[in-house]
């Protein structure tokens, strides 16, 4: 298969996009340099804990109630402790999912966010495998 | 104040990191192989169980391999090297003072860390931050020094009950362990150094511990008088600071396929030239000195071995491409050999300078391009950007040489065309 770098995930790529604070009316000449106020970084927002956060690509319809469509890219923080609703990456038969967490005090449930698509339930004995917990979604509107 | 150290060492790295996006690959033997196919350089710890030794042709245990089932891979460093960066990252943010020892193991001095939990607790916390953060096990060993703590580590990775973390900072426990364990795993201690001891009556870690280390320096060296010393808890190996500046760069590969074109043998000498000159940059050097190397197999049986080098000394340092390699292929010209099977070729640079600090005579040419310095920095950036490579065009020929690795898996962190696909 080819494949083309596109860019490396790491603490140090700002994409550095500039802020403009420009009050002034329009019509008025202003230097919009003068008031560059600081640059906004993605990162910076969508990743917490760059050691723990992975990019993983979403495959299929089972999330797309919950916003998640097929080719959307979803950031997962492997630091954050799951709690019931999240939006986790599990393991199951050997494969991993996105689903919908759910606990409750009789069951553990992997739940799909697409009515055609049912519900795991957890078996009791059976340990609850997570690889992280989903922060965004990336969904490209134009191709 | 005693010293307190941690190493921490990741549990059959290069397996681990090939099993993180790949659940279907847990409990299965894994192995991966070094540059261009070639040997075995890493396993899981299903593969050792299988009797698959370390450093053995892959044509060798081809066939053990899929009767047993065996995930092959080759390696690959842009996963290995992106989770290395990770733990380390993460070891970081827990210790001021962290020493990055290979690619997975780093020492953690914690002399002075204040922390209300105990050693062993602490240690534990660092596991398991790395396993829930990065899905990488590691191994922690703690103790008053170095040696003890690759000791403790070693302990830690080989019994069951420790659960991954061995504090060894009581000396009952340190005399317990050091009993059990032969000389030869000393860190220090080589194989043929282990038997010089063993002829002395020195068979476990303990033994040596108590030699006199007077004694040993006149019989050994001050080296395993420093490694005595440690072993009785008393830390003479420090943190080490930045290591000095390579005073070498060698650039070389071993080709997938053997090369016999003049053009393709150009094409991946300017290629070496470019990465030698890049980690020249890096440092901050001028190099004075450029050899070159072209080698055929001497273990072919129906090829004639056939190796030669050649050198030269540059008027005045320099840290451009161009230079560089024109000199290169000056050498090379000089000593191909047209009708051979070459199997690698490689370059070296030396005689390091920092920029403005080499004397020149009155009969020196200065550098031949102007604005050189501009023109690299420039490339360097284009280069590390990730958005466009510029290279120099005596490469650009075909890619016959380039290495084999017929089993890699994908760049999943580091390439966003190879992040894994999730359902």
């Amino acid at each position: 298969m080819l494949t083309t770098l596109l860019g490396r995930f790491s603490q140090q790529t700002h994409h550095a996009i500039p802020l403009f604070q420009d009050r002034v009316a329009a019509g008025f000449p202003s230097p919009a340099q003068d008031y560059i106020e600081k640059t906004l970084d993605l990162n910076e927002l969508c990743i917490k804990h760059p050691a723990a956060t992975f990019f993983v690509r979403a495959e299929g319809n089972s999330m797309i109630d919950a916003g998640i469509f097929s080719g959307d890219i979803l950031i997962v923080d492997r630091s954050l402790t799951a709690r019931s609703s999240d939006i986790v990456i599990a393991c199951i038969h050997d494969e991993f999912t996105v689903k919908q967490l759910i606990i409750s005090s009789t069951a553990v449930q992997l739940r799909p966010m697409n009515k055609a698509y049912s519900t795991i339930t957890l078996n009791e004995g059976n340990d609850l495998e997570l690889f992280g917990v989903v922060t965004t979604v990336i969904h490209s509107l134009r191709g | 104040m005693t010293s307190c150290f941690a190493l921490v060492d990741c549990n059959n790295f290069y397996a681990s990191c090939e099993r993180l996006f790949r659940p279907d690959l847990r409990g299965r033997a894994i192995v991966v192989l070094s540059n261009n196919d070639g040997c075995i350089v890493a396993r899981s710890a299903e593969a050792k169980a299988l009797g698959i030794r370390m450093a053995v042709p892959l044509f060798e245990v081809q066939e053990q391999l899929l009767h047993e089932n065996v995930q092959v891979f080759s390696s690959n460093y842009a996963l290995y090297g992106d989770i290395s960066a990770r733990v380390m990252n993460i070891l970081e943010q827990m210790v001021a003072d962290i020493e990055v020892y290979s690619i997975d193991e780093a020492f953690l001095d914690l002399t002075h860390i204040d922390n209300a939990l105990s050693a062993e607790a602490f240690g534990i916390e660092i596991k398991q931050r790395v396993k829930n953060w990065v899905g990488i096990s590691v191994s922690v060993g703690i103790a008053p020094t170095k040696t003890l703590a690759k000791l403790a580590n070693n302990a830690a990775k080989r019994y069951r009950k420790t659960a991954g973390v061995v504090d060894l900072t009581s000396p009952q426990r340190q005399e317990k362990l050091l009993s059990i364990t032969p000389v030869k795993e000393v860190w220090g201690i080589g194989s043929r150094l282990a038997k010089q001891l063993n002829n002395a009556g020195i068979d476990t870690a303990l033994q040596l511990a108590r030699c006199q280390p007077g004694w040993i320096r006149q019989q050994f060296s001050i080296t395993v008088e420093r490694t005595v010393r440690e072993l009785n808890g008393l830390s003479c190996i420090d943190m080490e600071s930045s290591p000095p500046a390579k005073k070498q760069i060698l650039c070389s590969r071993t080709f997938g396929v053997r090369v016999t074109d003049y053009k393709d043998m150009h094409a991946a000498l300017c290629k070496h030239c470019e990465r030698a000159t890049e980690k020249l940059r890096e440092q901050g050097k001028q190099a004075r000195v450029v050899s070159i190397f072209i080698k055929t197999n001497p273990f072919g049986s129906n090829e004639s071995y056939y190796r030669k080098s050649a050198s030269c000394i540059l008027d005045t340092p320099t840290h451009d491409t161009r230079e560089i390699t024109q000199a290169a292929i000056q050498l090379l010209k000089t000593i191909w050999k047209e009708g051979l099977l070459y199997m690698k070729v490689g370059v070296m640079l030396a005689d390091f300078y920092d920029p403005g600090t080499f004397q020149a005579t009155l009969w020196d040419t200065p550098s031949a391009f102007r604005n050189s310095t501009e023109l690299m920095q420039a490339i360097d950036k284009i280069n590390k950007s990730g958005k466009g490579h510029i290279c120099f065009a005596g490469q650009q020929r075909s890619n016959g040489w380039k290495m084999k690795q017929e089993k890699l898996s994908p760049a999943y962190t580091t390439r966003w065309s190879d992040i894994p696909s999730i359902r």
